[in-house]
């Protein structure tokens, strides 16, 4: 467990002002900024390597501000790794617990431990300019958990990663929160790794907590510009997803049924841009797999575009050109198609 | 085939003309040395071998430059840390200032440090009350030469440290390093290529002191300073052999030392 009171840091001309935070045991909670939030800063601050000119820290209720780093009990990912390139993937790992000066029995069984749950075995004896980012995430993350931290904090740990080991990054991270229970406080720019990965959220702009909740709650409810453009530009839903039967893949959310390419199953979540929805009147015919029928229920006119929202009863929202709305005549109230690609669903 | 040649002459000719260039800069530097080792006498070499005031002073040079690279080590490392690691108002001030023994003439330098080591100033004065005195003495030759030369380990040390990423002494730190195993474990090990070209520099920059160590000491002789009494009270037949042994006998340690700095870079 840990918690932020009214914590300031000024790295002039830079100031991370009043953040008052919680965040349970066992929780993975994302905190979401653009870049030059100061998200680095936080973390950095938390894990007393920067001080703090006021404000709080508590982890399991123990007050933490003026700790030294290496007493405070926190495991830390920075998003390129920062593996020491001097050392193999075996002696950067069991490095924390040298310096802590384990016993040698109780350090080989820690780096069996790990090396089994991050499946990197065949690493131990590489050196870290051998390994893709993939394995260095992995090395990265077995260290941090290594001294058996109560806190982990990750800075854009799965950015620097291609789409592919991003997303089954994504996965070992999360059950590695819940085995462990441990408390996860993940930093990132990326609103999709934020709805996949929270429990907990909340958005950092400008140096200032500016909203906190569930995910689902801050992009349902966003009192932010930030989140609020980031809502308005994506179709975010959550659902399932099981076989087709023809060897593709179907999206469950409430009564509708959407045709997406994925190799992943199960409770997940699906983004579709609104530049990708295609509105007519009629139904059309097309190479598109996904045509559903459904109701206008709102036009909000940003000038030379329109964001339409139509109601199946779930909300899409669709982009169009003012040209192509008035010579539709896709009013309020009237009903409309929307079609798009299979391909055009993101599955996260 | 002859127009390809000649593309490929008029695609590299950036490339040629600067190896044109620089081959007279090298050449520049080779000729001489070269010349002085080769045109001495093997035989006349090994009797200036055997001459026992040629030994000593080249072994009194081998060896201060030693000590004064030692000091050079203990006190020099750690500021080069310190000055990667923080900034302060006047910190180029302070760069600057380390820099300044190598820009000034080196008999300044000299006449400099007599002013606090010789007999008479409180340096001197302090030291002679512990039974080490400066003047005419081997403690004096190692001041001159750290004087003279602590600055190339200093920066070369300073920017090796500052190459270290500092995230890396961060994760230590988190990790459960103090601030000292941080420092031996992670920053000294990731350094070390550059703290030893720099030791190697001062090292190599001692031996060749002459004029601040003639100033303070110019005796007992080290080997320059012998090769130049030589040049003076006997001529130029005299000093040759010395100073091509004392050339071959530094490139031999310097060539075996870079071996070890750079040899092994691959890994």
């Amino acid at each position: 467990m840990i918690r932020l009171e009214n914590l300031t840091v000024q790295l002039k001309p830079f100031t991370l002002s009043g953040i008052n935070l919680e965040v349970q045991r066992g929780e993975y909670f994302i905190i979401l900024g653009p870049t030059g939030a100061g998200k680095t800063l936080l973390l950095e601050t938390i894990a007393g390597l920067r001080k703090s000119d006021a404000g709080s820290i508590f982890i399991n209720d123990v007050d933490v501000t003026r700790m030294e780093p290496e007493r405070r009990r926190i495991g830390f990912v920075y998003q390129d790794y920062a593996l020491f390139p001097h050392l193999s993937v075996k002696d950067n790992i069991i490095f924390g617990l040298k310096c802590r000066r384990v016993p040698k029995t109780d350090i080989a069984d820690k780096l069996k431990r790990l090396t089994e749950l991050l499946n990197i075995g065949p690493l131990l004896g590489r050196k870290p300019e051998t390994l893709s980012g993939g394995e260095k995430q992995k090395v990265s993350l077995a260290r941090a958990l290594s001294t058996d931290p109560d806190v982990v904090l990750l800075d854009e740990p799965i950015s620097a990663l291609d789409p592919q080991q991003r997303e089954s990054i994504q996965n070992d991270l999360k059950d590695i929160c819940k085995k462990l229970n441990r408390t996860f406080i993940h930093v990132t720019h990326n609103f999709e790794e934020a709805v996949a990965l929270g429990d907990g959220m909340a958005v950092l702009s400008d140096g200032r907590l500016v909203q906190s909740g569930t995910p689902e709650d801050i992009f349902r409810h966003p009192n932010s510009e930030l989140v609020a453009k980031f809502a308005m530009t994506r179709n975010i839903f959550s659902g399932s997803v099981t076989d087709d039967g023809y060897g593709g893949a179907i999206f469950t959310v409430a009564n509708n049924k959407l045709e997406v390419v994925t190799e992943l199953r199960g409770q997940l979540h699906a983004s579709i841009r609104p530049e990708d929805i295609l509105i007519s009147k009629d139904m059309l015919v097309s190479s598109a797999r996904n045509s559903i029928k459904g109701k206008i229920t709102h036009v909000d006119d940003r000038g030379a575009t329109r964001y339409i929202t139509v109601s199946t009863p779930i909300q899409f929202v669709c982009l169009v050109t003012r040209r192509s709305h008035e010579e539709l005549g896709l009013a309020e109230g009237s009903e409309a198609y929307i079609t798009f690609k299979a391909s055009a669903v993101h599955v996260f | 085939m002859i127009k390809n040649t000649f593309q490929y002459l008029h695609q590299r000719r950036l490339t040629l003309t600067f190896l044109l260039i620089g081959m007279v800069i090298l050449l520049f530097i080779f000729i001489p040395l070269g010349r002085m080792i080769f045109s001495s006498n093997p035989s006349v070499l090994w009797n200036t071998l055997l001459d026992k005031e040629v030994r000593d002073s080249i072994w009194l040079s081998i060896y201060t430059a030693l000590i004064a690279t030692a000091f050079g080590l203990f006190f020099g490392v750690p500021l080069a840390y310190f000055l990667a690691r923080h900034s302060f108002p006047g910190k180029r001030l302070v760069e600057a200032l380390i820099d300044v023994p190598i820009v000034v003439p080196h008999i300044a330098a000299g006449i400099a440090l007599l002013f606090v080591f010789g007999k008479n100033y409180f340096g001197g004065k302090a030291f002679d009350a512990i039974g080490i005195g400066f003047r005419d003495a081997a403690p004096g030759i190692i001041i001159a030469m750290i004087f003279v030369s602590v600055p190339f380990l200093i920066n070369s040390a300073k920017q090796g440290f500052e190459d270290v990423d500092e995230r890396l002494e961060k994760v230590a730190r988190t990790l459960g390093a103090s601030p000292w195993q941080t420092f031996f474990k992670i920053s000294l090990p990731l350094a070390r290529r550059s703290i030893f070209g720099g030791t190697v520099m001062m090292w190599a920059r001692s031996i060749s002191e002459f004029g601040a160590v003639l100033v303070l000491t110019s005796h007992p002789s080290i080997a320059p300073i012998l090769v130049y009494d030589r040049l003076v009270e006997h001529g130029l037949e005299y000093a040759l052999p010395v100073a091509s042994l004392l050339i071959i006998i530094t490139l031999v340690i310097f060539v075996v030392l870079r071996y070890f700095a750079y040899g092994s870079k691959k890994q």
